[in-house]
């Protein structure tokens, strides 16, 4: 089968290699570096992660489910993660999950039919200071409210 | 105001984009000279140096650190290793972030320091994978050590070597638990292991293994610039040596970090005097001292010392500092359905007690926040709640039984207004 990896993932994991005693450790670094090309994880992608591994498919997905930052189903090109943990809540983040939903015409956990964005809710993110925060694809954005919400939203095409 | 003043070690960094930079470090921050000091003196009396320094672990159970590491086996056929949680998952906790994107080099000088004292030769920083910002910046101080021979083989000319490298999470909450972190980093899913072995005896790969959080390791230096004595001085109270980066969230006129400490202040100076008191000049309602697995405080608990002892005794934990604070117009209710919500989602499903009670609790709280609960329920909330505490292979069970367990019984009017009225009386 044609393979679906880069050139480049099999250079990454290629340095990385050395760095640990046992080559199933390459697993996340490897999933986060197939998502990061492919931008999800399809079946296709995790047969070939386990391939690079040397193991089983199923052992692949096993591990893969595990973890919530692995898009087992496709994404849009923006992924909005808005924390609606405690901290995050008690400075109103329902309001921004409400809105987003409202605007964007879907429910957290769903993605746009133009494949533009996802929006989900996510647990903690470690910005409770500067709450409440998002992730929008790598980058956080910290005490927001509705407005500069809406700012954020405009700037993406 | 009661504030006190005192010699802090990383806060003053904070924000400073140039203090991440190699330069910056060896220059103003006396960069590598520990870590050089360190290697001229025998791993036995850097362990002795950071048992005198009083340093407890910063991620959440406040371990002695020197005698941590002095359970490492002297004599041990495999290799082993030492491993900084980053994970920082813990609810609440928001200072591991700063210390990576601001101080990298502490904290790496830190570990090459560790590494030495336990005699490893391999780090690992398991980092959340949410802060990718933060792991390349790690990758990119790594890089600066290595190429000013910080890092890698025969360390400034000596004959320690010592291999760092920077391992990506992948959201799991679990990884933060030390034994669920090492199989996440050995490519498992990140469940708990049997304890014993401990990861000192049999960790990482099999081998005698020590993790320590990254506020930890970033204070190893200036123990072994500056004395372990030096360091327990900082802290207050007998046995809690050093400063603690206190992570304060919630209903407070300035959230953020502090740096004081151990034991120097009381949780209500921290509100009010450090914090600026409760947003719109409401009335305080309930305070979360440590992340939001640790037990809940009314107002009237307030004039604790934060440390671990005095939290302690009064039946909660100052975790990893994350406090979070609650004025009198939010729901308690909604709050502990919140958290619950948050445990449940994150057992790894491994043990049943944790795996369903979690999720019943959630199921009755949530029934009782919208105002279709039975007056029964509080019973059977604690009974539950009793079911998982201590009974489960990790602390994740402990984590969500000790906060519906403190709710119900300090807060018990705000759970009967609901059940009474059959609705949320703030709604
Ligand atoms: C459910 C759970 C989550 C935890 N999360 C973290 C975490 O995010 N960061 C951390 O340093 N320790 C965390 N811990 C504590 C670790 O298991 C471990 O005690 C700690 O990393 C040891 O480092 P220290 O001695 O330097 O504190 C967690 C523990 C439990 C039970």
């Amino acid at each position: 089968m044609a393979k679906i990896l880069s050139k480049k993932f099999y250079e990454e994991m290629k340095k990385l290699e050395p760095r640990y005693p046992s080559k199933v450790a390459l697993l996340l670094p490897a999933l986060h570096a197939a998502q990061n090309e492919l931008s999800w994880l399809s079946p296709e992608a995790l047969n070939e992660v386990g391939e690079y591994i040397g193991i089983h498919p199923a052992q692949v997905r096993e591990v893969a489910s595990f973890y919530t930052m692995y898009n087992l189903k496709p994404v849009g090109k923006y992924h909005l993660k808005i924390c609606t943990n405690v901290a995050c809540c008690l400075m109103g983040a329902e309001k921004l999950v409400d809105h987003c939903e409202k605007k964007l015409g879907i429910l957290a956990g769903e993605t746009t039919p133009d494949k533009k964005f996802t929006v989900m809710e996510e647990e903690c993110l470690g910005a409770c200071g500067t709450a409440p925060a998002m992730m929008l694809n790598d980058d956080y954005y910290e005490k927001l409210d509705v407005k500069k919400l809406d700012q954020i939203l405009a700037g993406l095409e | 105001m009661g504030m006190v003043s005192t010699e802090t070690l990383f806060i003053q960094h904070f924000g400073n984009e140039e203090a991440r930079g190699m330069d910056y470090y060896l220059e103003k921050m006396a960069g590598y000279s520990a870590l050089k000091k360190a290697l001229q003196m025998s791993q036995d009396d850097v362990i002795s140096e950071v048992k005198k320094s009083n340093l407890r672990g910063r991620g959440g159970a406040g371990f002695p650190t020197g005698v941590k590491w002095g359970f490492i086996p002297k004599q041990a056929t495999q290799p082993k290793y030492l491993v900084c949680n980053a994970d920082e998952s813990e609810p609440g906790t928001f200072k591991d972030r700063d210390l990576m994107r601001f101080t990298p080099h502490l904290l790496i000088e830190g570990m090459a320091i560790a590494g030495h004292a336990i005699g490893s030769n391999t780090g690992y920083i398991y980092i959340r994978g949410e802060y990718t910002r933060e792991a390349k910046l790690l990758d990119a101080a790594i890089e600066e050590a290595y190429s000013k021979g910080c890092l890698g083989k025969n360390i400034l000319g000596s004959n320690f070597s010592f291999d760092l490298t920077v391992h990506r999470g992948a959201g799991a909450y679990i990884c933060g638990e030390e034994t669920g972190l090492l199989n996440s980093l050995e490519g498992k899913r990140g469940e708990p292991r049997v304890k014993p072995p401990f990861p000192a005896q049999a960790g990482a790969f099999g081998g005698p293994t020590i993790v320590n959080n990254v506020e930890t390791l970033s204070a190893i230096p200036f123990i072994i610039n500056r004395g372990g004595e030096w360091f327990a001085k900082l802290g207050k109270l007998e046995k809690s040596g050093g400063t603690r980066l206190f992570c304060v969230s919630g209903h407070v006129k300035k959230p953020g970090l502090y740096e004081l400490p151990a034991g120097g202040v009381t949780l209500r100076q921290l509100i009010y005097d450090y914090c600026g008191g409760i947003l719109g000049d409401k009335k305080l309602k309930a305070v979360i001292p440590g992340g939001s697995s640790a037990p809940v405080l009314t107002p009237d608990e307030i004039d604790v010392v934060l440390d671990i002892e005095p939290l302690m005794k009064i039946g909660t934990m100052l975790g990893s500092a994350g406090i979070m604070v609650v004025s009198e117009d939010y729901c308690l209710v909604k709050l502990i359905t919140r958290i619950t919500k948050f445990y449940a989602h994150e057992s790894c499903g491994q043990c049943t007690p944790c795996r369903e009670g979690c999720k019943w609790m959630e199921d009755v709280l949530h029934r009782i926040e919208h105002g279709h609960g039975q007056e029964r329920d509080l019973a059977l909330l604690l009974d539950i709640a009793d079911n998982i505490n201590g009974k489960t292979l990790c602390a994740l069970g402990d984590a969500a039984a000790g906060p519906v367990t403190s709710f119900v019984r300090k807060f018990k009017a705000d759970f009967e207004e609901h059940i009474r009225g059959k609705k949320c009386p703030n709604a």
